[in-house]
């Protein structure tokens, strides 16, 4: 019982997992952020997938994937601010490290 | 089983696809396994191009171009300000948590497991798609009739976003 959209499904669901791997294990919180990215990205080709494979075909996952483009460069803008400010004042980007929001 | 396999790579699409899903694969392995940090960003650069790669299989090619230019381009260089904003010399030495990594390692695989064990059981039908005669023109129509709302919305979010980013990372005067 499978479908065309099986294999993309399938390397979404890899891609999602090695994410997840990346985003608890390592300890850069760049690498964190660039993980969640991943993440992003599997759940996009899930979305294009069943944009052309899915019983309904049309356009709209594809544009339900621009909006989620969008929302993860927004992330990603403003992950990355948040770490260099955090780095200005504490002077570390380990996640281990980052345990108060006070100065 | 020989036969499956030069059935499957009889076709262009099919061997393109393969390609792609090894090269998206292979970044993301090697961004776990690098030790320096902007090795882990190539390698994801390298996912990120591969995904677009996809994309174009699927004939969304706008939004592949959409993915080259914002995650390719600006995702990477943001990362890339972010690295050089911040100190890292040399090797990333990784905490020796063996607990911690053995669980998690079993919760991925476990989570994988069962996604995987839901695709091969769900009854994917597929739907009539005929490709629109110009991709682009079809999603713009579409982002200003039927989604106008939610596209406003995002341009709403992304200039609060980007100025809330800018007054974060400015740096204070004190």
């Amino acid at each position: 019982m499978s479908g065309l959209a099986t294999p993309y499904l399938t390397l979404a669901a890899i891609l999602f997992c090695i994410g997840l791997y990346g985003a608890l294990s390592k300890k850069n919180a760049v690498i964190v952020l660039l993980s969640v990215e991943l993440m992003l990205n599997a759940v996009n080709l899930n979305l294009v997938a069943f944009s052309k494979l899915g019983v309904h075909p049309g356009l709209t996952g594809q544009i339900f994937s621009l909006f989620t483009i969008t929302v993860a460069a927004a992330e990603v803008a403003v992950g990355i601010a948040i770490l260099i400010a955090y780095y200005r004042s504490r002077g570390t980007t380990n996640v281990n490290e980052m345990d108060s929001m006070k100065r | 089983m020989l036969g499956n396999i030069v059935a499957f790579l009889s076709s262009g699409a099919n061997i393109a696809f393969f390609v792609c899903a090894l090269l998206a694969i292979g970044g993301a392995v090697f961004m776990i396994s690098f030790t320096k940090v902007v090795h882990m960003l190539l390698a994801m650069a390298l996912t990120f191009l591969s995904l677009a790669g996809l994309y174009v299989l699927l004939e969304a090619e706008f939004v592949a171009v959409v993915q080259v230019l914002i995650y390719a381009g600006a995702v990477s260089i943001v990362m890339i300000f972010g690295i050089m904003m911040t100190r890292h010399r040399g090797d990333e030495v990784e905490p020796k948590r063996p607990l911690h990594s053995w669980l998690l390692g079993i919760g991925c695989l476990a989570l994988f497991g069962i996604i995987f064990y839901a695709i091969q059981q769900t009854a994917l039908p597929t739907g009539e798609f005929q490709a629109a005669g110009d991709n682009t023109m079809e999603i713009g129509k579409q982002l200003f009739t039927l989604h106008v709302i939610p596209f406003e919305l995002m341009s709403v979010l992304l200039t609060v976003a980007f100025i809330g980013a800018i007054i974060v990372a400015k740096r204070e005067e004190d």
